[in-house]
């Protein structure tokens, strides 16, 4: 079957690309785009580890299809540092070691960064709720929220 | 050269300190390869089908419409893995449960394969597959499946252990006993005893990210897998011996791993994607979906335990007795013996014994989970154990001080325990704020201990300095939660020189020597007793070149903090050398400086774990809230603290996930019906409090820097510290987890005598 043409932005670039129907967006940036950070933990929407910001809008990637993305602005976990500068959240997990394993860590970093977009002064709870379509298996969460707590002061100025 | 490897005192530089993981900047900026991120030329894309029945024979597989089907390269089914296990009945198992041979014996059972150029073929080839399945009479209930009557899953499983052996088959594998004295002495000098029976439902081990391999065979019988694996060294064994082809000649790459917790020490669809590979010539790409890993991988054991313990006025536990009954899956396990094992391990005890069922049933082969075994154990006997404290008037946790093994206790298991942490983590729990702070209407404070063993094994590294001074080691443990942080500052602390000047990587199975699967916590444990030992290998070689540079004899130099000194008479003008200026002038001197190791790292200190939890039950819908939790645990010496307490709280939050959530549920029909993250709910981070953590360090007399495994304790205690929290704030003793909302709700309302 011919591909769809479609073009999009991905993290900033101009990207075009042929996709089938039933492809969806976290096929297209994993495999066609060679995008490997975000990851299929579930694909039925259920885990985040796919999660991307689409237009400004948090969602799982392997719930929305590579057609959808027609005329869109995608961020992924790769667009998060400026150069080699890292986003305060990626210094923060590091810091607290907020990751283990690590799979869950792209997903939960954009989710991070669309909570701070939307509440820059979350208070723990608000974290959690936040952070709540995101799964993480091996650290329970406390150094997570650690990390996005230390990070959403960076941001606001209030610390180094 | 001979080297101590017994623990003495000593002030540490590296080890204690909390630095950034080597591996962090390429894990936050997506760039880490997991499984499913690795591709190779040429590659196909394979799917596998699976057996939609609990037991069905395979009466008829035609794979001819799926073979014509355009972009189809190869299609597989039993007949394609001849049997080659040669009498081995545990590896003709694992054989049976990668591709049925002849009988599904489960809902998931891989029956058959396809290799494809894209995806969406692979699909449509799997719908071309025409299978005819007699469909047999199933049996998924650990208890139903040892009953009179109970439908046969194999007909060539004669209980081990009993005696004498049966001579008809039945679905108990093996029965196992463990103990010492005379229970029933025990029980007649008790005041109070309790007896109870307690169930655990299946969880599964619910690592994020799905099995995942790349393998490629040649036509010449070499062939390479990449794969997400805690055992890359097993996983070329057991490859190698199912597909035939030499060990040697597989080379085996672990990937970095996202999630194991024990599921992936066992090889599911890793010699199909091999096969596959053999058949098409081509390499194969095989990546499980979640379904898929609910189904066919991972979980582990339902149980159903009865467990009698008895006491004195005094406190004094005077006998303890427990019968486990643990689902192995379709497969013979060893899982009951484990929780024979470990049931007890807390106390000192004069009369104790514990024997554990293994039993077949008609669900996916069951895996090693995280302390395998320990938790179901530990839920029906510190269940058993907090009630019984009421029962005598007694504060659960002095009742558990009271009765807890010691140096010179022999355990239940047999061993004689030496320098342990139970006792401590009990004194810590007592002296905690947690303990002593209020609890409000509805809400209930649960106390458990937990053991685990902890495990060394077969372990080798390497140890190389390049010519600027920095130092790579290669380890073949694989890293699951920062262990290449805490083995480079164990190599640093060892030669004396900075963290930043070591980088640990896990080596593939071609260019380090074998090393056993990474379970059992023995990754740090092991893996660092190796380092050390070839760092000293290293030192002995840097100080016989200091000694060529300097042209005095090698007795003459010491090693001290990173650098050559030379020492005794005569040399007092003879500036230390440091590793980066031997290093430097290596060429000169003899060449490349490096340290090898190979060892058993025997003698994984034992780990004993006290958790502290609190919860708020809601009496209208059973929902219960963690408010607040404790972890208190031995770690011997921990190596990288920040890392120690993510094994604490992540081990903890996967009990609770057990306690309150998870469960497999399967239908009348044997079919799984929550094979998915929505269904089977694991802990979200809305769920749950901070998990505070205290670090105890006990050392390990048998490490050099008294190091104890740290991952699997923490599992153990929260189903029992859930449960009586629970039991505490309904007033109704838990008897089965998860303790759901449905349960509570039941239990509630059988109190009320609705």
């Amino acid at each position: 079957m011919a591909g769809i043409a479609v073009s999009s932005n991905v993290n900033g670039d101009h990207v075009e690309f042929l996709c089938q129907p039933e492809e969806t967006l976290l096929d297209v940036l994993r495999d066609r785009l060679g995008l490997i950070g975000a990851k299929e933990g579930c694909g039925t929407g259920d885990c985040g580890a796919c999660s991307v910001i689409v237009d400004g809008r948090l969602v799982c990637s392997c719930l929305v299809l590579g057609a959808e993305v027609e005329g869109s602005r995608v961020e992924t976990v790769e667009g998060m540092a400026l150069g080699d500068k890292l986003h305060p959240l990626q210094e923060k997990f590091l810091e607290h070691a907020a990751l283990q394993c690590g799979i869950c860590t792209p997903g939960l970093l954009m989710a991070a960064k669309d909570l701070l977009a939307r509440n820059p002064d979350p208070t723990e709870e608000e974290i959690r709720f936040g952070l709540a379509g995101n799964l993480c298996r091996c650290t329970g969460y406390d150094k997570i929220v650690r990390a996005v707590q230390d990070a959403a002061s960076v941001m606001k100025g209030t610390r180094p | 050269m001979s080297i101590d490897v017994g623990h003495k005192a000593r002030d540490f530089k590296s080890v204690g300190t909390r630095p950034i993981r080597p591996d962090g900047i390429d894990k936050v900026t997506g760039r880490a390869r997991y499984g499913a991120d690795f591709n190779m030329p040429g590659q196909l894309v394979s799917r596998i089908l699976r057996s939609p029945h609990a037991h069905a024979r395979i009466v008829r597989i035609d794979t001819k419409k799926a073979e014509a089907l355009p972009g189809v390269k190869a299609v597989i089914t039993w007949a394609d893995l001849p049997d080659l296990t040669e009498g081995d009945a545990g590896l003709y198992d694992i054989l049976d449960n990668c591709m049925a041979r002849g009988t599904a014996l489960y809902d998931g059972h891989a029956v058959a394969a396809v290799a494809a150029i894209d995806a969406r073929t692979a699909r449509e080839a799997l719908k071309l597959i025409e299978i005819d399945y007699e469909i047999l009479a199933h049996v998924t209930d650990v208890d139903a499946a040892i009953a009179p009557g109970a439908p046969l899953i194999h007909n060539d499983v004669f209980a081990k252990g009993v005696h004498p052996q049966p001579t008809t088959p039945s679905n108990l594998a093996e029965r196992s006993e463990y103990g010492h004295g005379d229970v029933e002495a025990g029980f007649a000098e008790a005041d109070a005893i309790v007896e109870r029976t307690y169930r655990t439902e299946q969880t599964h081990q619910g690592y994020i990210e799905p099995h995942a391999c790349v393998a490629s065979v040649n036509s010449d019988g070499s062939g390479e897998l990449w794969v997400c694996t805690q055992g890359h060294f097993a996983y070329r064994r057991f490859c190698a011996q199912l597909l035939g082809m030499d060990i040697s000649r597989l080379r085996v790459t672990s990937s970095e791993i996202g999630g194991g917790f024990g599921g992936k020490t066992h090889v599911w669809g890793e010699p199909v994607a091999l096969a596959l590979s053999r058949k098409a010539g081509r390499p194969v790409k095989l990546v499980m979906s979640r379904e898929e890993v609910f189904r066919g991988s991972g979980p582990t054991s339902a149980t159903s335990i009865d467990v009698k313990i008895g006491a004195s006025k005094d406190g004094t536990i005077t006998a303890a007795s427990a019968t486990l009954r643990y689902s192995g899956g379709a497969y013979a396990g060893t899982w009951a013996d484990l929780g024979a094992q470990t049931a007890f391990a807390c106390y000192d005890l004069k009369h104790v014994k514990s024997v554990g069922y293994d039993v077949i049933v008609n669900r996916p082969k069951s895996a090693a989970y995280r302390a395998p075994s320990a938790p179901m154990a530990a839920f029906a006997v510190e269940s058993a154990i907090d009630e019984l404290a009421g029962k005598l008037g007694m504060d659960p946790l002095e009742f558990r001080i009271k009765n807890a093994a010691k140096e010179g206790t022999r355990s239940s298991y047999g061993p004689v325990f030496g320098p342990i942490g139970i006792g401590p983590t009990l004194d810590a729990a007592k002296a905690h704020p947690h303990m002593s702070a209020p609890l409000g209407k509805n809400q209930g404070r649960g106390v458990a201990c937990g053991f685990w063993f902890n495990f060394g094994g077969q372990t080798c590294v390497d140890l190389n300095i390049g010519a600027d001074g920095t130092v790579n080691v290669a380890v073949g443990t694989v890293d699951v939660g920062g262990s290449r942080a805490s083995l480079s500052l164990v190599a640093a602390e060892e030669l004396g020189i900075s963290y930043d000047q070591v980088k640990a990587v896990v080596a593939d199975t071609a260019t380090l020597g074998y090393n056993d699967t990474t379970d059992g916590s023995r990754g740090t444990f092991s893996s660092s007793m190796a380092i050390i030992r070839a760092a000293r290998n290293a030192i002995a070689v840097l100080r016989g070149r200091a000694a060529e540079m300097w042209d005095i004899p090698v007795e003459d130099v010491a090693w001290e903090a990173g650098h050559a000194k030379a020492v005794g008479a005569g040399h007092g003008n003879l500036a230390p050398l440091s590793l980066k200026e031997i290093a430097a002038g290596a060429s000169k001197t003899g060449g490349p400086v490096a340290g090898h190791s190979e060892l058993v790292a025997d003698g994984a200190g034992v780990s004993f774990s006290t958790h502290i939890c609190d919860v708020e039950v809601d009496p209208e819908t059973g929902a219960t809230r963690v408010l607040r939790y404790t972890v208190i645990q031995d770690a011997g010496k921990a190596v990288h603290p920040t890392y120690v307490e993510g094994q604490y709280q992540g081990g903890a939050v996967q009990g609770i996930g057990w306690a309150l959530n998870e469960e497999y549920i399967y239908g009348k029909d044997g079919r799984l019906q929550n094979a998915g993250f929505l269904d089977y709910r694991i802990p979200v981070c809305s769920d749950l409090p901070m998990i505070d953590t205290q670090i105890l360090e006990i050392p390990n007399p048998n490490h050099p820097y008294g190091v104890r495994g740290v991952g699997e304790t923490s599992i153990v205690p929260p189903l029992a510290a859930v449960a009586n929290a629970v039991s505490n704030a309904v007033g109704v003793r838990m008897t089965h987890v998860p303790v759901s909302p449905p349960r509570i709700l039941a239990a509630l309302d059988a109190e009320r005598g609705d």
